[in-house]
């Protein structure tokens, strides 16, 4: 029966693929916590379709919860393309809640608020692993690009084949080195940006157009 | 796998595994050996780290035993891939996945920090409690 219904699974899913040709390409969003990948979510899907995604907050692991947001369509040099964006909860491979005690939150709150975080990275995994297309790579320009989970995600995405874009968020800060993130990672394209003050979006367009369309 | 030393004793153990230990082993029987030892409070030292798939559920399994107050995840380091010959489109066309010959170091989140790291040198302060 078992074994029935993983064949089923694996014709519907190849089946799936071969009639998706047209529909959207499915990009994630993903990055360290705090790394700005839901204001570079909310700014593209409110500069295309008028709407945000979710809340922003300088607390990390704001974002507990995989977000989609169909059919957001980008216009670029008379042509237009259509994808889905997926704004991802940041990766890590530790969550203390006690670290959410520091912005003054109540310990249940941040005992939940840690439960749910880490049950958003294993969502963001899979998501990665079964569901999407392309990856938007945001870090913050601001911090140090030399993690292990930056090393690790790029590499799991890199062994999937995915295409990836390289965002080096938060320029506006007078910390951000572009040049840190391009060495740090000079296989992939880096584009700079700011999301929050909405600098560089016209290239940031371009490349998602080029890299994604 | 070393057992010289032991966390009853005030240490710090370390494990050192070898390449061709990992070789046996499944993915997930490799993902369990590791976080059995970080559990015990252990230092992780693989001759071969993990493929990108192994990784990727190392992170999701890691997750799903975070408990307040009793565990706070990993801490991993390896060298950055990118270099590795491995990693290239051929590689990957030849069926492998990218780069196992990297030393890795895995820990508890609350004992190990890393201080420094860059594509040719981890720097890592490990604290006893």
């Amino acid at each position: 029966m078992g074994l029935l219904t993983s064949l089923k699974e694996s014709i519907t899913r190849a089946t799936d693929r071969l009639f998706s040709e047209s529909d959207p390409k499915r990009i994630g969003i993903y990055g360290p916590p705090n790394a700005g990948k839901t204001t570079l979510a909310n700014r593209i899907a409110r500069d295309w379709t008028g709407d945000a995604i979710g809340p922003e907050s300088h607390i990390p692991h704001e974002t507990r919860r995989a977000r989609r947001k169909e059919n957001v369509e980008i216009e670029r040099n008379g042509k237009s393309v259509t994808i889905d964006i997926v704004d991802t909860p940041g990766v890590t491979t530790k969550v203390d809640y006690q670290e959410f005690l520091e912005f003054d939150m109540e310990k249940d709150d941040a005992v939940r608020r840690s439960r749910e975080a880490t049950e958003g990275v294993a969502e963001a995994m899979h998501w990665l692993r079964e569901d999407v297309d392309g990856v938007i790579y945001v870090l913050d320009s601001a911090e140090d690009p030399f993690t292990q989970v930056n090393t690790m995600l790029i590499g799991i995405i890199e062994s999937r084949d995915l295409p990836v874009l390289i965002f080096a968020n938060k320029i506006d800060l007078d910390e951000s080195s572009i040049k840190r993130i391009e060495d740090a990672f000079p296989q992939h394209e880096t584009v700079p940006l700011s999301a929050l003050e909405g600098e560089n979006m016209d290239e940031v367009y371009d490349k998602i157009a080029e890299y994604f369309g | 796998m070393s057992q010289a030393t032991g966390t009853e004793a005030n240490g710090v153990q370390i494990d050192l595994v070898s390449g061709e230990r990992m070789e046996g082993l499944t993915s997930m029987e490799k993902i369990r050996m590791i976080l059995d030892g970080v559990h015990e409070g252990k230092i992780v030292i693989l001759e071969a780290g993990l493929t990108p798939d192994e990784e990727s559920k190392l992170i999701e399994v890691t997750m799903s035993e975070i408990s307040p107050d009793e565990f706070s995840g990993i801490e991993i380091e390896t060298y950055p891939s990118s270099s590795s010959p491995d990693s290239g489109f051929i590689g990957r066309l030849m069926g492998r996945q990218s780069p196992t010959s990297k030393l890795t170091v895995i820990g508890p989140a609350d004992r190990i920090e890393t201080l420094h790291k860059d594509e040719t040198l981890i720097s890592a302060l490990v604290s006893r409690t």
